[in-house]
Parts: structure tokens; C-alpha cells; sequence
């Protein structure tokens, strides 16, 4: 890919999409051997704020800011995902 | 010189957000797990948000990039306090290196207006 930005920027725009990239995976790994339940639904949070650097990343790299709509969109999601699992955890039990 | 800012700021933020996970890899339990997500996570996207706002120099994305710093600034530690009560009323293991439990014995029956 092709960017169109000074050096310092391509460097860091490079080590990000690394950064992110190696935690991903991490979060894969603890997705696939998570113990518990409870273990799976906090990846999901990790996993969301790792999409939102990488939509971040990705404006910064290709200068298209529309995608910042997207950032906000998972940013509102998470929230109501994070809640309802909280409460089907609970609901599991209680039957 | 904006650009090393920039740059500065996007590096900060990806490293915060590795911590993040090698602390969701290397820790035991599920409420240092969440110990180390819901705030260092959270600081990685904010840097990140600030960065992008110093190079665009627009005030929609200025607007979106706020947005998106108050829900995250809101949501957080509301969800994982939901997620975290949630686990420890249905008794989750903890790891072996926990210092205290307040609640012990007294959170873990489920009341009825959960």
C-alpha cells in the first residue's frame, strides 16, 4: 500500500497496525481457552476497542474520515452487547 | 511538526492497547482481566481519537472523534461493572493471587430484582 503521508507518520501508521494486529490475536488466544463465560464476553470489549483503533488507523491512513461513523456506531453497540450479556449471565443461573 | 504529534499519539495509544491484551493473556483471573481491558483500552482509543482529531482539521470530525470519547468515557466502566457483578454473583473462580473479597458469602445468592 501506497501512502501518501511524511515518513513519522507511515512509521506509525505501520507500528500501529502491528500493535493491534499482535492484539488481536492475543485476543483470540483467550477467546479460544477462556475458562469461563465471563472470560469470552470481556474479549469482546478488548476486541472493540481494538476495532475502533483499527478504523482510526485506517482514516489515518487512507484519509477517508466517513469511517469515523463507524467508530461511533461500535463505540454505542459494545455498551448494549456488554449489558446483555451481564444479564443473560445472571438469568443462566437463576433458572 | 504536527505529524510527530500525530504520530506520537497514534504510537502511545497502539502500545496502550497491547498492554491491554498481553494483560488479558498473562493474567489470571477474570476480574483482573477485566482490571486491565476496561482502562488501559479505553486510554489506547482515546490517544488515538486525539491523534486523528490533530490531522484533520474539520469540525464534523472534530464533533464524531468527541462523540465517540464521551461514550467510551460513559460506557466503560458501566459495562464492566455490570459484567463483573454478574461474575461474581454466579460464584466465578479467582485466581490464586487476589488480596480481598468484601462480598464474599454476602453477594453470591441471587436476589430476585436482578
Amino acid at each position: 500500500m501506497e501512502l501518501q503521508t511524511s515518513p513519522v507518520l507511515t512509521f506509525a501508521i505501520y507500528f500501529s497496525f502491528f500493535n493491534l494486529t499482535i492484539g488481536l490475536f492475543m485476543g483470540l488466544y483467550r477467546l479460544l481457552t477462556g475458562p469461563t463465560l465471563p472470560d469470552r464476553i470481556v474479549v469482546m470489549d478488548l476486541v472493540a476497542s481494538l476495532s475502533i483503533g483499527l478504523i482510526v488507523v485506517y482514516i489515518i491512513a487512507t484519509g477517508q474520515t466517513v469511517f469515523l461513523n463507524v467508530a461511533v456506531a461500535i463505540a454505542l453497540l459494545v455498551f448494549m452487547g456488554n449489558i446483555a450479556f451481564a444479564k443473560y449471565l445472571i438469568r443462566r443461573i437463576k433458572k | 511538526m504536527i505529524d510527530w504529534i500525530a504520530a506520537f499519539f497514534l504510537i502511545a495509544g497502539s502500545l496502550f492497547m497491547l498492554v491491554a491484551a498481553i494483560g488479558v493473556v498473562k493474567l489470571s483471573d477474570v476480574y483482573m482481566r477485566m482490571h486491565a481491558i476496561t482502562k488501559a483500552a479505553s486510554l489506547g482509543a482515546i490517544l488515538m481519537l486525539v491523534a486523528v482529531s490533530l490531522l484533520y482539521v474539520q469540525w464534523i470530525v472534530w464533533i464524531e472523534a468527541l462523540m465517540v470519547v464521551v461514550f467510551v468515557i460513559l460506557t466503560a466502566p458501566i459495562a464492566s461493572h455490570m459484567i463483573a457483578k454478574a461474575a461474581h454473583k454466579t460464584n466465578m473462580p479467582k485466581g490464586p493471587n487476589y488480596v480481598m473479597d468484601e462480598l464474599e458469602g454476602v453477594d453470591t445468592d441471587i436476589p430476585d430484582k436482578a
